[in-house]
């Protein structure tokens, strides 16, 4: 089971922590047209591939990437969509 | 439905208060969590361990029960060979503290606003964030139908047995067992199956919620969808 990528896939409500700390609003709400196959799903909706390399979330309709976030200590790297390039943020110290 | 704010970003100090069996490898676990904002029935924790060399493991558990002051319930159960819930669900000692981020996600949520029959769909420990959805609605007293599809492996493996073995208004529980049944149970073992579904409200007008294992999820998913419910009407929590 743990091989098959599928049997380990979760769903965008599984975001909601990773991302709390660079949203002032719950994420998993947010609505996203899918610009490949036009299906509008909330990111509690995506289907969330991981958590190694990262956390992958993919449109529910045809799997493009939707968002990819990165956990390293003490930063949050976010790519949104497909396009290269993601931004880094700076998380507050631990136990702060 | 407007976003809740997510100011959930915090990681607070929780203390193990209470610890009590389900199942064989489920447990109902109690925390004090200092100045908890309270949450909805559907939300999860994020919870964060931390071991003497520093290294951290985060896994999800969702809220079982509207929370009572600061205190909150979660359901653990433990997952074969599994690096965290093993040891939340039987060695973490009482008194002992982890980290909570929360309470997170407004997608997979219901509150007693929320018109029309609901029907929830628990596979295994699937149950813990659907039961406290069942809780709000008996405190709420709402009169909205609501049917419970609850899939265990056998009477053993029932979560919350006492409680659901005493169906509020207009609440029917429907146990549907895949491995043994009690004696007298006039369905045959195995997993949910269309047949299942026969006598729940109309598609359309019923909000469905499914959590569970990835396979139950995706599996009771599509069979609502042939039976006619509307994606837009059926929330899905997997658990991996
Ligand atoms: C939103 C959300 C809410 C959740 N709520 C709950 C809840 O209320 N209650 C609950 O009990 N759980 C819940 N879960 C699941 C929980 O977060 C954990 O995934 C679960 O407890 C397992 O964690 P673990 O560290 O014990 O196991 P892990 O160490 O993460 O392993 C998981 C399983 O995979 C197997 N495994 C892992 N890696 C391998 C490998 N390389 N080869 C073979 N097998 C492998 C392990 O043996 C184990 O059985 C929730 C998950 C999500 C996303
Ligand atoms: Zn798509």
């Amino acid at each position: 089971m743990p091989h098959d990528p599928a049997a380990f896939r979760l769903d965008g409500n599984a975001l909601a922590g990773p991302l709390a700390p660079v949203f002032a609003l719950d994420p998993t709400t947010a609505l996203r047209v899918c610009p490949a196959c036009r299906m509008q799903a909330t990111v509690g909706e995506l289907h969330v591939y991981g958590p190694e390399p990262g956390l992958t979330a993919r449109c529910p309709g045809c799997s493009q990437l939707a968002l990819r976030a990165v956990q390293q200590p003490g930063h949050l790297w976010l790519q949104l969509g497909t396009g290269q390039g993601a931004f880094r943020f700076t998380l507050p110290a631990a136990g702060g | 439905m407007p976003s809740p704010p997510s100011g959930a970003s915090a990681w607070r100090t929780a203390r193990l208060l209470s610890r009590e069996p389900q199942i064989s490898t489920g447990r109902t676990l109690r925390f004090t969590v200092p100045d908890w904002p309270g949450h909805l029935a559907g939300q999860h924790v994020d919870v964060r361990l931390t071991a003497d060399d520093g290294y951290q493991a985060v896994r999800s558990y969702s809220l079982a029960a509207p929370a009572e002051g600061d205190t909150v319930e979660l359901g653990v159960q433990a997952a074969p060979d599994g690096e965290v819930s093993p040891y939340l669900a039987d060695v973490l000692p009482i008194g002992a503290e982890v980290e909570i981020q929360g309470p997170l996600g407004g997608w997979f949520i219901w509150t007693p606003r929320d018109a029309g029959p609901l029907l929830l769909f628990a596979g295994g420990c699937g149950i813990v964030p659907l039961m406290a959805m069942l809780r709000a609605r008996r405190a709420a007293g709402s009169a909205e139908p609501c049917t419970l599809l609850y899939s265990a492996r056998s009477p053993d493996e029932v979560w919350y047995a006492r409680e659901l073995a005493d169906p509020g208004p207009a609440e029917e529980i429907r146990l549907i067992y895949t491995r043994q049944a009690p004696p007298g149970d006039p369905r045959t073992t195995g997993r949910v199956g269309a047949q299942d579904l026969a006598g729940l409200p109309e598609p359309g007008s019923a909000r469905c919620y499914v959590c569970g294992p990835t396979g139950f999820v995706e599996h009771v998913a599509d069979l609502l969808q042939t039976a006619g419910h509307p994606r837009e009407l059926i929330r899905t929590e997997r658990f991996g």
